[in-house]
């Protein structure tokens, strides 16, 4: 009898406990005891990364052909996925518009080139000595804030209209910064590596040689990498005053026939060779610099 | 220089090719830091000699100064007034005389293993068969030849600082500085590494300035430790070790040892409460 009644009262027990879990269960089912999926600062996989790229893209693509097939915009303004698809594939089907192409390519490469040729150098004296910075960062901070268009009519008195005017002004745009971000990346290289450089007999020179160049290196192609997407923004606004070549004088034309889809192709083709030469830059870094 | 170079040439023995012995004199150093009303003391009138071939440690609280000093003696920093001579001549500046470990991680980070070592040696243009062989010695001497074509970043925080020490001894230095080197490692590394230290002084006979705040460290290690005291920095008391026999890690059972070590605790939380 007793056992039984022990019996019973167990299974009571073990059911009123378990009641108590499923009601738990369900009443928390808004909130489960899982783990957050969007965390802070927290890893997500590469597959969730890549999905979540993919839904970014469509749904840009999405509002895009809503607006223009659902014609809620005039279609001079703003053509359809379509129509821009097809002026790529005939765009680029002639010659012409791989000259376009390739003037731009040379004349981005050149004015980016020069400046690293002479802002690196300077970036680094100035980043490494005081009194180099004390020398080169004010007036290039002064320099920095005077926008590079403003400068195109002193470019046409300067360079005339020639290939050098944009060269010239591609170079002004990323010259100045990429002093300064430079300087920034030098004095980051940890001083106590020099420091230890020094006290296994490194002289000044072989300091900047031996510690700072090699340290400095991942950090300065990243920048180079930055200043190159610059260096395309600025080549637009040289191309866009006299001239007859180049992806931004295919826009400037194509704007005057109100050619949107043209307008279209050239910006997109403006941003996949930026996106390249970003890629190539990412994947040089890691290539050159397993040991970060 | 040339006693250096002569050190790789013969190998396993450098005692004898060593330029010079190693013996540093600290002169009445005093370190200054800021100025006007924000002067601050960080060093007062230290006074200190150690022997050629001598295991001396400085032991002291935090922030009393122990860095300053070692940096003054590495040539890093200038000496308010003072000055400081190793054998004789006054430090002018950082010199390949004097190696240096730190308590951060400092090895180049895009040299393996083996170019740390030889980053010394191949500034001095020593040729590259005589670099192998020099690195070769002190990956042996310090257990390091089975990464020597690793990069840093593939070691432990104990074997980085075991590469760090290689790659100060391959310069063939007559003092070596040591500024907390096993500060960051955990207890049981920071033990072998003691050890290997000792290991290698043996083998070395290098003069040796170390600095701890950990007793126990400055016991094990060191032939000699000079106490310092904060506000301003100051020597306090000096001790000499005399343990018998071998360091074996025993040692530390031995009553000598926890005799001075109550000493030591007992002088350090006393400058403390003062
Ligand atoms: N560059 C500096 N400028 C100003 N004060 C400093 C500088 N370096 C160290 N100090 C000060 O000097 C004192 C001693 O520092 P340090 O030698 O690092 O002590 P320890 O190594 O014994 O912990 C500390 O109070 C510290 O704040
Ligand atoms: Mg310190």
């Amino acid at each position: 009898m007793a056992n039984a009644g022990e019996e019973i009262g167990t299974a009571a027990f073990g059911g009123a406990a378990s009641e108590a879990a499923r009601t738990a269960g369900s009443s928390q089912a808004a909130r489960p005891a899982r783990r957050q999926r969007i965390r802070i600062f927290e890893d997500i996989s590469r597959r969730a990364f890549a999905v979540t790229a993919v839904v970014s893209f469509a749904v840009l693509l999405l509002v895009w052909s809503i607006l223009s097939y659902g014609k809620m915009v005039n279609p001079v303004f703003l053509p359809t996925p379509g129509a821009v698809v097809k002026t790529f594939a005939d765009l680029l089907g002639t010659q012409a518009y791989w000259h376009h192409i390739g003037i731009s390519v040379f004349r981005v490469t050149s004015g980016f080139v020069l400046a690293c040729l002479v802002a690196i150098p300077l970036g680094l004296v100035a980043g490494t000595f005081r009194i180099g910075e004390a020398f080169l960062e004010p007036p290039m901070e002064f320099i920095r804030y005077m926008p590079a268009v403003a400068f195109i009519p002193l470019i046409m008195v300067w360079a005339g209209i020639g290939e050098w005017a944009k060269i010239l002004l591609i170079f002004i745009g990323c010259f100045f910064q990429l002093v300064l971000m430079v300087a920034a990346d030098t004095r980051q290289v940890s001083k106590e590596l020099v420091q230890a450089s020094f006290t296994l007999g490194a002289t000044r020179w072989q300091a900047i040689q031996t510690v700072i160049i090699p340290a400095v290196q991942p950090r300065l192609l990243n920048t180079m990498r930055l200043m190159l997407g610059w260096a395309w923004t600025y080549l637009v606004v040289a191309e866009l005053v006299a001239v007859n070549s180049g992806l931004g004088y295919a826009i400037m034309k194509a704007q005057r026939f109100l050619n949107t889809d043209q307008i279209f192709v050239g910006i997109i083709v403006i941003g996949l060779l930026g996106l390249i030469s970003d890629r190539i830059f990412a994947f040089l870094n890691k290539r050159m610099y397993p040991w970060v | 220089m040339s006693g250096i170079a002569a050190s790789a040439r013969d190998g396993d023995r450098t005692e004898t090719a060593r330029a010079g012995a190693g013996e540093i004199a600290i002169r009445g150093v005093t370190k200054n830091y800021g100025a006007g009303k924000k002067e601050f003391r960080a060093l007062e009138d230290i006074r200190l000699t150690i022997a050629a071939n001598e295991f001396v440690t400085i032991l002291g609280p935090s922030g009393c100064g122990k860095s300053t000093l070692l940096r003054i003696v590495a040539g890093l920093e200038d000496a308010s007034e003072g000055e400081v001579a190793v054998d004789g001549a006054t430090v002018v500046g950082p010199g390949a005389d004097r190696g240096m470990v730190f308590q951060g991680y400092t090895l180049f980070p895009w040299l393996t293993v083996r170019e740390n070592i030889e980053y010394g040696p191949k500034l001095r243009g020593v040729p590259i068969l005589e670099r192998r062989a020099v690195s070769d010695r002190y990956l042996r001497v310090t257990r390091l030849e089975a990464f020597a074509n690793h990069l840093p970043k593939q070691l432990s925080g104990g074997m980085k600082q075991r590469v760090a020490i290689a790659r100060a001894l391959a310069n063939g230095p007559k003092v070596l500085l040591m500024d907390e080197p096993f500060g960051a490692l955990d207890a049981q590394t920071k033990l072998e590494m003691q050890e290997a230290l000792l290991d290698v002084w043996e083998k070395e006979k290098t003069t040796v300035l170390f600095i701890t705040h950990d007793i126990d460290e400055a016991i094990f290690l060191s032939q000699r430790i000079v106490v310092m005291g904060a506000g301003p920095g100051r020597i306090v008391r000096e001790y000499e070790v005399s343990l018998p026999g071998e360091r074996s890690p025993e040692v530390r059972e031995h009553p000598a040892f926890l005799r001075l070590k109550r000493e030591l605790t007992g002088l350090l939380k006393h400058k403390e409460e003062a």
